[in-house]
């Protein structure tokens, strides 16, 4: 009962900040109503290893809500979802942020996730909310494009690869790396984009031509970018294109000392399909209204104008700003390719085995 | 009156003794490995039924690879390090124990460290398949033949041999006739162990072997963590598990074997400096040809924590200090974090592996077969599939009041279940080696079995507990299979944080993942040099 009560002097508090009242207002409303000690004092984010957050965006959330954000990472995205759907009902956390619009299905069949409508969902574009039950919230996208390496053309004279298609001519033999789409996320993404240009008729055609020119295909994305690949700065790879994301080449700049004046990579527009990634409140979670304020908080402009440079990804919201280095390195791809998310839901797993039989048998 | 009194004490003590190693080994062992197995054979797969899983080509494949690549790269193994064993077995040099250390380092670093190590190192031509693979496993396991075969050997009477000799064998035929059915139970437990640690390797396959090359391991880790197939994982975990089993059970009678054999002489009375130069250049020959074999990856590592840009500097290790976006804590902190977890996990591994270890040396004739399975059902940890495990331990420890999977705590104790196994194996061969007269006498005396434990096998076990401690330290520190399923993201160990590190991009991130990595070969080159000052020959062979 009494846990009941303050629940609802929570929701109250809540209530406050959606309506805009000042910080302290809502504190010295918390004030009032503690004392009670039933009152979840933290929110757990279960999420996968790439899950950035500076800390003062860390600390606006923690100040507003009164809430300690415990982080719970748990592996790549694929990992993270798998221990989800282990633990369903009974979750090691509140909110999980990180499935992938590709595997989103997998979510959902799993009765991982409670609906919640943010009303900050009113900010964010139709193409985004892959839920119609809002069980899943977007939260950021990015573009899995092919990624060259500027200095490896340049110094051998070579134009860069400019479409798919190219890659499957004979001056680009030996030189792509590409992850498996059975274990990686970008993997999976730039499959489904050659799905998407070359239909269910021609994908595998394509893909045979790639692999008698010579692909290279590993297991996740980071030995493909910072081991395969000639042009990350880690470089010590031999092939000079990748599958990465259309944000990778402010990554080099940003994370280069001193600072080059022009990204040393570059990104080929007519291959980039879009990721949606995704966030959901864990059912079985004991802090429903926690939860329910972490994911506005996700929505939520201080949020979304972090996640460019803390994950190389591009917001959800329309009216988020993106930093100077975005605007200038990273590059946003006119109109990615597409699937339908059902056709995806149908045919991911018959296609990533079809892809298997292609390519490594 | 007296005598039932003692008699119930050494009951009680035995059930102690017993009881608390089994019964760790259940609750945190058997209990998550069985909650697992069975809600994977409960569920539905995707790939069908136990005997589809069973019949597929696919999955025969991968047993047949798992079978294949364990015996070869139990064959390199052996014959990179068997010079190495017979060199530090004969001649007593400056810097001996030195060696010893260094080549216990590959041992127990992160296989994620090795594995990318191996891929700086190795042409693109070679990286990707089976001979990489054996080469990074042979790599791993050379300290456990130099060191079990070298101590063996450097306890048999040399004088065999000679005499051999002075009847007229050659160095061939005396090697063949004399000294390898002498060495033969210290070579086969060696290869035993090997086999089974290459069998059951997940992240040097993982990610040496790319998507082609699958082991039984790397196949459960599809299933389970990357298709959420847990039916096909089940299936797959209880096929390893019946190889392990086996493996472990012929291991286990070869080293009692070895502690039969163990009527060793004092290295002191064995080892002589080389003589001539054809000794000089055995010993250097094959110290160097292990030396480059060992260092020429962990050069490397050395060399890329230290690249920046196109120079060199300190960059990496200065970036240490700074929070990042890869960790909720500093490096340094993850450092601080591991020496933490590992202590506690030392702490743990010594009081079950040392009770385990008396239990079993403890026994008399007619426990031999008793404490011979303690110690297999000990060393099947080793051997268990690390992401079932970790697996197991998130659904098992889920409810009140065992609600334990996110207590920092439950690190240390999944590090020790791999500890342990080495503890015992250190720690019961020294006990089995004291003079069971010592003890007779203490009981004569009127000492009850308490007491002649403390004041006779304790002091006597000291040492060899210090040696076991240093290990079970190393070990600990480098433990990642399982640990990365269960640290807690605000405490990350070393090899977390540098998995971390590598899986971001950026030069600075990767510079730093360089940097922790010798970082931790440092430590763990301290610790294991710490352990071979108070190593004695007593000490068990390992």
């Amino acid at each position: 009962m009494r846990k009941r009560q303050v629940t609802d002097c929570y929701k109250a508090a809540v209530a406050g900040l959606a309506r805009g009242v000042a910080l302290f207002v809502i504190a010295v409303g918390l004030t009032a109503c503690g004392g009670g000690g039933e009152k979840p004092t933290s929110v757990v984010l279960v999420t996968h290893d790439s899950f950035v957050i500076s800390d003062d965006v860390k600390r606006v959330f923690e100040e507003e809500s009164g809430l300690a954000l415990t982080i719970l990472q748990a592996g790549d995205a694929g990992e993270v979802l798998s221990k989800a759907l282990l633990t369903a009902g009974n979750p090691q956390g509140d909110v999980l942020f990180g499935v992938d619009s590709n595997l989103l299905s997998r979510a959902i069949d799993g009765d991982l996730f409670e609906p919640y409508e943010s009303q900050l969902l009113e900010g964010v574009d139709e193409r985004y909310q892959l839920d119609p039950e809002h069980r899943a919230t977007p939260i950021d996208h990015g573009e899995v494009c092919l990624n060259y390496d500027r200095t490896w053309f340049a110094e051998r004279d070579l134009a860069p690869p400019d479409s798919l298609d190219d890659l499957a001519e004979p001056p680009y033999e030996g030189l792509l790396v590409a992850e498996n789409p059975a274990t990686s996320t970008p993997g999976l993404a730039f499959l489904l984009a050659t799905i998407a240009r070359y239909g269910e008729d021609g994908w595998q055609d394509y893909w045979r031509m790639l692999r008698e020119n010579d692909v290279l295909v590993v297991d996740g994305w980071e030995e493909a970018y910072n081991v395969r690949f000639s042009g990350s700065s880690s470089g010590t790879g031999e092939r000079p294109i990748v599958v990465s994301y259309a944000s990778s080449p402010a990554a080099e700049v940003i994370f280069r000392s001193p600072r080059p004046e022009r990204a040393p990579t570059g990104v080929v527009a007519d291959s980039c399909i879009r990721q949606v990634e995704l966030a959901g409140i864990l059912r079985g979670t004991e802090n429903e209204e926690g939860a329910q304020e972490l994911i506005d908080f996700l929505l939520s402009r201080r949020f979304q104008e972090d996640v460019p440079l803390s994950m190389f990804v591009y917001p959800v919201v329309r009216d988020a700003e993106l930093p100077p280095e975005f605007q200038r390195f990273a590059v946003v791809p006119p109109d990615p390719l597409e699937l339908p998310p059902e056709e995806i839901e149908a045919n991911r797993d018959r296609w990533v085995d079809e892809w298997t039989r292609v390519v490594l048998r | 009156m007296d005598e039932g009194r003692a008699a119930l004490s050494t009951t009680a003590w035995r059930t102690l003794a017993y009881g608390l190693p089994l019964a760790f080994l259940a609750l945190f062992f058997a209990f998550p490995l069985v909650a697992i197995l069975e809600r994977g054979l409960r569920s539905e797969g995707r790939s069908g039924s136990a005997v589809d899983v069973l019949t597929d080509p696919l999955t025969v494949d991968v047993v047949w690879f798992t079978v294949w690549q364990a015996a070869a790269s139990t064959a390199l193994t052996l014959a990179l390090a068997l010079p190495a064993a017979y060199v530090l077995g004969r001649y007593a040099f400056p810097g001996r124990a030195l060696v010893r250390a260094l080549v216990t380092v590959p041992f127990v670093l992160p296989t994620v460290v090795v594995a990318l190590a191996f891929l700086a190192v190795l042409p693109e031509s070679l990286e990707r398949g089976r001979l990489a693979i054996l080469v990074a496993h042979a790599f791993f396991n050379v300290a456990v033949v130099v060191r079990i075969v070298g101590t063996f050997w450097a306890g048999l009477d040399p004088r065999l041999s000679e005499a051999a000799a002075t009847l007229g064998a050659g160095p061939w035929r005396s090697f063949r006739e004399v000294t390898l059915p002498l060495l033969a139970p210290a070579l086969a437990a060696a290869a035993a162990l090997v086999f089974l640690f290459t069998f059951t390797s997940f992240g040097i396959v993982l990610i040496l072997g790319g998507p082609s090359y699958s082991t039984i391991e790397t196949e459960i880790y599809n299933e389970a963590v990357r298709i959420f197939d847990l039916h096909a994982a089940a299936v797959l975990a209880l096929v390893q598990l019946a190889f392990v089993v086996a493996v472990v059970w012929v291991a286990t009678r070869l080293e009692a074997r070895l502690a039969v054999a163990g009527q060793a002489l004092p290295e002191e009375d064995v080892l002589r400096p080389p003589r001539g130069w054809r000794e000089k250049a055995l010993v250097g020959g094959s110290l160097g040809g292990l030396a480059l074999f060992l260092g020429l990856p962990l050069a490397v590592l050395v060399q890329r924590s230290l690249m920046v840009g196109d120079g060199y500097g300190f960059d990496a290790y200065r970036a240490l200090a700074e929070p990042t976006g890869a960790l909720l804590a500093t490096p340094w902190e993850a450092v601080l974090n591991s020496l933490v977890y590992a202590a506690a996990a030392t702490a743990i591994a010594l009081t079950i592996g040392g009770l385990a270890a008396f239990a079993i040396a403890g026994a008399g004739e007619q426990e031999t077969r008793r404490g011979r399975l303690v110690e297999a059902l000990l060393t099947l940890p080793l051997g268990a599939s690390a992401v079932m495990l970790g697996f197991g331990f998130v659904i098992a420890f889920d409810t009140a009041p065992i609600d334990f999977r996110s207590e920092p705590w439950i690190v240390p104790v999944v590090q020790a279940l791999v500890a342990i196994p080495f503890v015992v194996r250190i720690v019961a061969p020294t006990l089995r080696a004291i003079d069971d007269r010592q003890r007779e006498a203490a009981a004569v005396l009127g000492a009850p079995p308490g007491r002649v434990l403390r004041e006779i096998d304790v002091p006597i076990a000291g040492r060899a507990l210090g040696v076991a401690a240093g290990f079970a330290f190393a070990i600990s520190l480098g433990e990642f299979g399982a640990t990365v399923f269960l640290a807690r993201p605000d405490s990350p160990t070393l090899p977390v944080a540098i998995f971390r590190f590598l899986g971001r991009p950026g030069e600075l991130n990767t510079g730093r993942a360089y940097a922790l990595a010798v970082i931790l070969m440092i430590v763990v080159v301290l610790s294991v040099l710490l352990v071979e000052q108070a190593r004695t020959r007593r000490s068990g062979w390992f």
